[in-house]
């Protein structure tokens, strides 16, 4: 295979505890650390493992949203990959037109597998590598937790709620991620410098042709109703008690 | 008046639970006429139990050879063809839901509403973002087909006693070879399943291993529950994945939930946020953890464990 294409979503990292504007307006972001998403990381990784063990020759990492994702390209180029694209976005984008820019991306790179994280950790969606496949006509395998290339197809472990399936998929094809694929390696100091000097390019989005769909609107946002903190025992025939008071057992 | 589609989710034999939850919430829509479509090699058994869920109006079945197992790639395009008939198409938020319904949104050209908690209208919703930490009500376009998947531990299973007529549907759909499924490799398990159970333990990376993680199986034994464990526990190794509870892991609502070892990072307290009892044990008094708990025990697990197991036994 020639090219792997990768997502990388920016997103408040993961551990931020995020707070909910006051105004019920979203969560704030502004002078929050923002990274890659966890998720879209193990996809890059897992793309680079594949380029090094001789299954493709180059990978593109991809971010789609506003200049400030370039960042999250750069820290992708230090870990590896070769070049980036930046899809410019002003405002909020949809899912189905993100699966969209990917499909106007894989059909002119002419990609051999499109790998993204399961889920962004901000939207908590898990709906565009699915779309991609769908958009695309290419089979997907989603949740994966093990993934070997033969040829002109992979094999692919994937996490379900009854436990680990298997399928084999022709390439092209979507993967997308789970946690427990590989361990995203670190970036070293000469690497950023290195990346500094690959290509990272800016795509407006309708260069790409893509033709958003309707968007699901967010009305309004709100913290979740907590939960309180109840009662310390001191023992196992403490919390016996307490357990049975409760009807529990 | 809403027209709902389920998906039903099975495993070839049975209809899962998360059906029954799916219609629930599809009886919340206002004026709904619900019917729930079945895709398998043979759909008559699952069919049966899908037609005595209370509300439900048709039980509709598409029966091939290539319906045996759930490829998202085979059974989208069936499901798209009979959606146009409907104003909104539901699965389950599990694994099998999250595979297929974003993949039937787009061929209906739409994006999809992930994790529905509530219903505010039919159109709205609302939904989880960051882990749990945010609830957002979104709406989704008037004059559009919703595609929605429903957070099953956000809702109660539908009751039963129904008698919904079940009829045979053909489609002429061409169905894509590319994908194949080789294999599930299931833990083979007399425990409650950890989805639907009323009681679940659960363990964390304090277990130390898989040999010290049978304390938990002892301790859920004696209380006929579940059992769960933290991304820690399951990232070292101690059980199988299929037993992770959290944000990426399952989602449950449990009436009574035992975590022990378990320090409570926010990724996992999203899964248990909805069980009704919370216990925590932990030798760590300050784990986050006890900031949710409804009981809490501060103290060695490997001493609590025991102790507690023969209390209950």
């Amino acid at each position: 295979m020639d090219k792997i294409i990768v997502g990388l979503k920016r997103v408040v990292d993961y551990n931020v505890r995020i707070q909910v504007k006051s105004d019920g307006s979203g969560v704030e972001t502004d002078g929050v650390k923002m990274s890659i998403n966890p998720f879209d990381e193990i996809a890059l990784e897992e793309a680079l493992r594949i380029r090094e063990s001789g299954g493709a020759s180059e990978v593109i990492a991809v971010s789609i949203g506003k200049s400030e994702a370039q960042q999250q390209l750069r820290t992708g180029l230090a870990m590896g990959a070769d070049r980036a694209i930046l899809v410019a976005v002003d405002g909020e984008i949809d899912p189905l037109s993100i699966a969209g820019v990917f499909k106007a991306l894989a059909e002119k790179e002419n990609a051999g597998l499109v790998i993204l994280g399961k889920q962004a950790i901000d939207g908590d969606n898990s709906q565009v590598p699915q779309m991609l496949a769908a958009l695309w006509g290419r089979p997907q395998a989603t949740f994966a937790s093990g993934v070997t290339i033969n040829g002109d197809t992979a094999r692919v472990v994937r996490e379900v709620d009854a436990g680990l399936e298997t399928v084999e998929v022709d390439l092209p094809a979507v993967l997308s991620v789970d946690l427990r694929l590989n361990e995203p390696r670190y970036v070293k100091l000469p690497d950023i410098m290195k990346a500094k000097k690959k290509p990272l390019d800016e795509v407006p989005l309708a260069d790409l042709g893509v033709e958003a769909g309707p968007p699901i609107r967010e009305l309004s946002c709100a913290a979740p109703a907590g939960r309180q903190r109840g009662v310390t025992v001191d023992d196992v025939a403490g919390l016996v008690a307490a357990l049975k008071d409760k009807g529990l057992v | 008046m809403a027209r709902i589609l389920i998906v039903a989710e099975h495993d070839g034999s049975d209809l899962n639970s998360s059906t029954a939850k799916c219609v629930t919430c599809a009886a919340a829509i206002d004026g709904s006429e619900i019917d729930i479509v079945v895709l398998a090699a043979d759909a008559s058994v699952i069919a049966a139990q899908a037609a005595e869920l209370a509300s439900v109006n048709r039980v509709l079945t598409i029966e091939r050879e290539e319906n045996d197992k759930p490829l998202a790639a085979v059974l989208a395009p069936q499901i798209a063809s009979i959606a146009g008939d409907y104003s909104h198409v539901l699965g389950a938020s599990s694994t099998f839901g999250k595979d297929l319904m974003p993949h039937v949104a787009a061929l209906l050209g739409v994006n999809q509403v992930s994790d529905i908690m509530t219903v505010e209208g039919n159109h709205t919703f609302k939904r989880p973002v960051y882990a749990g930490n945010a609830i957002v009500t979104v709406e989704a376009p008037e004059g559009s087909i919703v595609v929605g998947t429903v957070r099953i531990a956000s809702w109660q299973a539908a009751a039963t006693g129904n008698a919904a007529p079940v009829e045979s549907v053909t489609t002429a759909t061409e169905l894509p070879s590319h994908t194949r499924y080789v294999g599930l490799e299931s833990a083979v398990s007399d425990r409650p399943d950890l989805q639907t159970a009323a009681r679940v333990v659960a363990g964390g990376r304090a277990l130390g291993s898989e040999e010290q993680f049978g304390l938990i199986y002892k301790l859920a034994d004696a209380l006929g529950a579940g059992v769960g464990a933290s991304r820690a526990a399951v990232d070292a190794g101690y059980c199988p994945n299929d037993m992770q509870v959290g944000q990426t892991g399952k989602i449950i609502a449990p009436d009574l939930y035992i975590a022990i070892g378990i320090s409570g990072a926010i990724q996992h307290l999203t899964g248990i946020k909805d069980a009704g009892t919370i216990v925590a044990i932990n030798k760590d008094a300050e784990a986050p953890i006890f900031e949710v708990a409804d009981i809490g025990l501060v103290g060695d697990l490997f001493q609590v464990l025991p102790e507690l197991t023969e209390a209950l036994s």
